[in-house]
């Protein structure tokens, strides 16, 4: 049985059960009872060859070596459901699941199509593989123009980071807009980086590219540091983790909100300018990285319930037993990967359930969702008239013209 | 065995291309570069020969911005050797100077096999690989896909138009252009790229003169042109009708 005592020639699986302490409350792996509930509720559990619990089998039998091999992993979608489950509180999201990817990936054992959205990153910044000059591209004719960080060389309340997705999506590119809409009825002031903006690089982490993370963190931070805010603002879950959780390890500290937490701290402001009904039955899916990741469940309910017209009905798995949309942990670039593999999405699972509220939109507070929702509801059966609407889409909506 | 890879880096196509004021080169000021995709399968195949059995690979590329980072991630990838050739390499140079600036320094380096991308697709007076092979006196192969080696002669896959693929043999020393690797290029992590600039060096050759004879005078570059239009026409069933029935008059069909 591996142990956490260093031996002098520790094996591959020693190494890498003592590298697992490194993340925060790490040592719980010690603590793992097998009893699998990890794997029950991991939404491709069922056809990994190494589940979590078995891979933490494997650790302690001394057989790690077997995992990097195989290519369960690249099924993870990093979705926190073991994480939020395990009763002896192991962080195997964070630790083991991302430390698993980066040793199948080292050991060039990688899908093509996540190998692409890594090379675009790396290369360009984003894993769409756009050019980084058009990154603002989707404020032009915005009227009041967006402030762009290096045009206007001034002091701002808000650093708005956009985001991957928010910025080329042009279905998400929708939601940004709507954004930008709702911050200047606000009157916030706020800038954006454009061109000068890289990948949060969250996703590329938790799909095993640390060091590829590590480069776009600095490259961010760099560019923080140029400017003057007091406040990072994102539509991103995903950067949002970023910022909240990991840059500040990399000794890259600011404060963050997701729009949906910015937004509640001036709804008495918002409220008032909400004065269009918007008469949709609307059900929320929780984000994998505001809700289980981090805790963030009352405030997009708050901003939908603000809404006139609008009424909330609860999917059969809400708040902390949320189904992940697939998009998270490299699953957003593995699409043809996992579906060759279990000839299901998980966003369609997620889509029949919105059906079966009875709701007509579905209701999103994550970039990678309006797309990935919108693709399952072509797929799933009585999903034809289900809009996937952001939150943010509903309140520009309700703002009127 | 000693295998050379020559490559060079091209305008990345992932931003547009404007035409120079001069309007017979593009415009450089915001074009980035990358390495020719070619050039990076014949990285590839070079490496899985290496892996296949004894051989050391040596990459050569012409010293232009961002050469480096593809340099070490070639180190990163497997390759043992690293060099840049140095000189007047910022201005548009063509395929016969590239070749020959290569001859300059290949046959110091002795090597069993040259490999380099089949075609890049800024080429305007040929391909390097035939180039080379024509200033070194060895034989070519090109739109290679796969590669076997023994001790003097090489079994290649060779690629037709239509699907056709032959099998021959060549005698080595040789030089190929290589259309695919047998795998596609491999991913090499951020920290494994940063790992490789820390220990691996880059060697400098110094091209004195770049010989551009034999190339062609480009004297007019620009973007396709619009020639004609299509029209949308307008309105419901009897207006685009009557609207049609105009055209065809005034085209004279009617």
């Amino acid at each position: 049985m591996t142990t956490a005592t260093a031996s002098p020639n520790p094996s591959y699986s020693e190494t890498i059960f003592a590298s697992l302490f490194e993340v925060d409350e790490g040592k719980r792996i010690q603590t793992c009872l097998q009893c699998g509930t990890c794997s029950g509720v991991c939404p491709f559990g069922y056809l990994m060859a190494f589940p979590p619990h078995r891979m933490i089998a494997a650790l302690r039998a001394d057989m790690y070596e077997k995992i990097p091999a195989s290519d369960s992993v690249w099924m993870c979608v990093s979705c926190y459901a073991c994480t939020q489950v395990c009763p002896a509180k192991i962080p195997i999201t964070q630790g083991l699941m991302t430390r698993t990817k980066e040793e199948t990936l080292l050991a060039g054992n990688i899908p093509t199509e996540l190998q692409s959205a890594l090379e675009n990153s790396q290369r360009y910044g984003n894993p769409l593989g756009e050019s980084p000059r058009k990154r603002a591209d989707w404020a032009s004719g915005l009227e009041p123009q967006v402030t762009l960080m290096a045009k206007e060389k001034r002091p701002v309340d808000i650093l708005w980071f956009v985001g991957d997705y928010p910025s080329y999506h042009p279905r998400v590119q929708i939601a940004t807009r709507s954004l930008a809409k709702v911050l200047n009825a606000l009157g916030v002031d706020f800038g954006i980086l454009g061109p000068e903006e890289n990948s949060d690089g969250d996703s590329q982490r938790l799909a095993g590219e640390r060091g590829l993370f590590e480069m776009l963190a600095e490259k961010n931070g760099k560019v923080f540091r140029k400017y003057q805010f007091n406040e990072i603002l994102t539509s991103d879950p995903h950067a949002y983790n970023a910022f909240k959780n990991e840059y500040p390890t990399l000794g890259i500290s600011y404060p963050v909100h997701h729009y949906t937490q910015f937004l509640v701290e001036r709804l008495d402001q918002l409220k008032p300018l909400l004065k269009q009904e918007v008469n949709v039955k609307a059900t929320y899916h929780d984000p994998c990285y505001l809700g289980r990741a981090n805790g963030i469940y009352d405030e997009p309910r708050a901003l939908l319930e603000a809404i006139p017209g609008v009424e909330l009905v609860e999917m059969s798995h809400n708040h902390s037993y949320s189904l992940c949309c697939g998009g998270g942990g490299g699953g957003m670039w593995l699409d043809g990967f996992q579906w060759e593999k279990s000839h299901v999405r998980l966003s369609e699972w997620r889509v029949r359930e919105a059906v079966a509220t009875g709701a007509d939109t579905l209701v999103v507070a994550c970039p990678y969702e309006t797309p990935r929702f919108e693709d399952a509801a072509k797929m799933v059966q009585g999903a034809g008239q289900l809009h996937v609407k952001d939150i943010v889409e509903l309140l520009a909506d309700s703002l009127g013209d | 065995m000693n295998i050379l890879v020559l490559i060079k880096l091209v305008p990345d196509l992932v931003e547009e291309l404007t035409i120079d004021a001069g309007g017979t080169t593009l415009d450089m000021t915001w074009l980035r570069l990358i390495i020719n995709e070619l050039d990076d399968h014949a990285i590839e195949e070079a490496i899985l020969l290496k892996e296949r059995g004894e051989a050391s690979v040596t990459i050569v590329a012409p010293d232009v911005e961002g050469v480096d980072d593809v340099l070490f991630t070639a180190a990163a990838k497997g390759a043992d050797r690293l060099i840049k050739l140095t000189g007047n390499f910022t201005e548009q140079v063509n395929n016969h100077a590239l070749a020959r600036a290569f001859t300059s320094i290949i046959k110091d380096l002795n090597p069993d096999l040259v490999l380099t991308g089949v075609q890049a697709h800024d080429d305007l007076d040929g391909s390097v690989g035939p180039l080379v092979a024509g200033y070194m006196g060895m034989p070519y192969v090109g739109y290679v896909s796969r590669i076997s080696l023994s001790s003097e002669t090489a079994t290649v896959h060779k690629e037709y138009p239509g699907g056709v693929i032959a099998v021959m043999e060549v005698k080595l020393p040789t030089v190929m252009g290589i259309q695919a690797a047998e795998q596609p290029p491999r991913y090499v992590a951020v920290s494994k790229v940063r790992q490789a600039m820390k220990t691996a060096t880059i060697e400098e050759r110094t091209v004195d003169e770049l010989d551009l004879s034999g190339g062609v005078t480009v004297s007019r570059m620009f973007q396709p042109e619009i020639s004609e239009r299509a029209t949308m026409i307008e309105g419901d069933e009897e207006q685009v009708s009557a609207r049609l029935i105009e055209i065809f008059r005034e085209a004279g069909v009617l």
